[in-house]
């Protein structure tokens, strides 16, 4: 994380002044009509919307809401989606998209009977294999652990660490291949505050220097904040999909979260409304 | 309307690549090295999957003191089943473990062929199991004086083909387990009946004509017979050959039943 401290630490992750001079290029992900049905239940109700290049995105909604399915949607390990999802260009789940979306579970998903160095090893040698290329994946490991600030724990097993680096440990194997876009499951669940400040700089930095999509779900409002752009959810549907001021003046809210919060009365409202009329 | 369907018509036609290989050499030996760097990390277990063979044979041995004759038959026997039983539990809990860690899904969302990965278990765990059986071997018959007439290397062949085939069954029915307790319980299920229809406690053909129709398309029949050749003869049978043969084609069949259970996509 300390490698990219070309933002001032005072100013944390604040989104830089929004709309980039040239024409928007094509979207990084684009929905249209997406439905995702899980056993008996729908999980995603037709949902239309884009994620733009270069930019962070939040994916905010409360638990059970229907974000981690969207994000496997996109990712491609999701079955049963139907309608439009283009990824990178490409339909989700294309074999070519495996090696440039990096994604990050909820439940960090790395080997913990292995050190993290080892851990990183194995997957750079999937993601960039033959002995051609040692080196370069040599440097990319070393880089990611020390994006994720674990270099002191380098050579320590992954299920002897703290909840919190075992996530970081998962983290660094999706920033391993220097993807396009990063699919990130709420990454910072029971990190502490400094962590949080600090991994927010790393996506930020991630963004700006390297060009990458970054697409985040959490269910803690005050994060919103530090996103360029919001997807708000609420069983299964879009409630919104803007930035953090825009949706604040439309809402007429101090904060994000009071924004949600209005919306979803809305939504509510509005449901109760049609089951009357119904 | 799936979404390959929806935007094939649309999308620029993807550029034609060649179709990726079935087994990426590189990809597979790092898997393999990455099972084996686990295992690395838990020598308790490493040094029970080489010892316990040994000290079974080693019991064996003083079980039928008396009679040397049947220490040969069961020791030749368990010499083919003892990798097979192993390699069938830790392949098991292995791959549950990496179908319920997340991690498979992670590997199978990066450009990890299926075949990668099983061909890289199977690389781990048989070598492991020329280990186990080397050790195995050479005291059954140097230490314990177990007669065979045949070739020893050939008692190696059929159990690293045995070790294969465990391999390849403890992941095919690790996607059908849905924790470790119930991973284990599918050795009594699935290993028991080939035991006690292999011909290693009666003869085969002295079995219920029903029993021994079962036990002609039990695959750890043929591994035992293959091991009562080697054991009465000098030279390599024609029967050996079929055995081995048997033997191996029901490893590969079940390896593929089993890359058929790795889903890339999931509900």
């Amino acid at each position: 994380m300390m490698n990219y401290s070309s933002r001032p630490p005072d100013e944390p992750g604040a989104p830089e002044a929004p709309a980039p001079a040239a024409p928007p290029p094509a979207p990084a992900v684009r929905a249209e009509d997406l439905t995702v049905v899980r056993g008996p239940r729908t999980v995603l109700h037709a949902l239309d919307f884009t994620v733009p290049r270069g930019r962070i995105t939040g994916l905010l909604g409360p638990s059970g809401c229907g974000k981690s399915t969207l994000m496997r949607a996109i990712v491609g390990t999701q079955a049963k989606v139907t309608g439009t999802l283009d990824v990178l260009g490409r339909p989700a789940g294309h074999p070519t998209l495996r090696t440039r979306i990096g994604y990050v579970t909820q439940a960090p998903s790395v080997f913990d009977d292995l050190t993290v160095r080892q851990n990183l090893d194995y997957f750079a040698a999937i993601l960039d294999p033959g002995r051609p290329a040692a080196e370069r994946r040599h440097e990319n490991v070393t880089r990611a652990i020390g994006d994720v600030d674990l270099t002191t724990h380098a050579d320590a097993l992954a299920g002897n660490l703290s909840g919190g680096q075992r996530s970081r440990v998962s983290l660094a194997v999706a920033l391993l291949g220097g993807p396009e876009l990063l699919v990130l499951d709420e990454p910072t669940v029971g990190l502490d505050p400094v962590l949080r400040r600090d991994l927010w700089h790393l996506f930020h930095s991630i963004a700006a220097d390297r060009g990458a999509t970054l697409l985040v779900s959490s269910h803690v409002m005050d994060e919103a904040e530090r996103c360029h752009r919001l997807l708000l959810m609420r069983e299964g549907r879009i409630l919104a999909d803007d930035t953090p001021d825009a949706l604040r003046t439309r809402t007429d809210s101090e904060t994000v979260e009071a924004a949600f919060l209005r919306l979803v009365d809305e939504a509510i409202a509005a449901d109760r409304t049609k089951e009357r009329t119904r | 309307m799936t979404p390959t369907a929806a935007t094939a018509d649309r999308a620029p036609a993807p550029l034609r690549q060649a179709p990726p290989r079935a087994v990426n050499i590189s990809r597979t030996t790092a898997t393999a090295a990455r099972v084996l760097r686990q295992l690395g990390h838990d020598p308790r277990t490493i040094a029970m999957m080489i010892l316990i063979p040994c000290v079974m044979l080693f019991l064996l041995r003083y079980v039928f003191d008396g009679s040397p004759r049947t220490f040969d038959n069961i020791g030749a026997s368990l010499l083919g089943i003892f990798p097979l039983i192993t390699m069938f539990l830790v392949t098991s809990i292995a791959t549950l473990r990496e179908r319920t860690s997340g991690t498979l899904e992670r590997l199978l969302a990066m450009p990890l062929g299926k075949g990668d990965l099983i061909a890289g278990y199977a690389l781990a765990f048989g070598t492991l199991a020329i280990v186990q059986s080397a050790l195995a071997t050479g005291l059954a018959l140097w230490a314990l004086g177990l007669d065979v007439t045949g070739s020893p290397w050939l008692l190696l062949l059929v159990a690293l083909l045995d070790a294969l085939l465990g391999t390849a069954l403890g992941l095919f029915v690790s996607a059908f387990a849905a924790s470790e307790f119930q991973a284990v319980q599918f050795m009594p299920a699935v290993i028991f009946p080939q035991l006690l229809l292999c011909g290693l406690f009666t003869p085969r053909d002295k079995m219920h004509p029903v029993l021994e129709a079962v036990s002609d398309v039990l695959p750890m029949s043929y591994a035992v017979d293959g091991m009562n050749e080697v054991l009465r003869h000098t030279d390599m049978t024609a029967v050996f050959v079929r055995d081995a043969l048997i033997v191996a084609g029901c490893a590969v069949l079940v390896l593929a039943l089993g890359a058929a259970t790795l889903r890339r996509r999931t509900p």
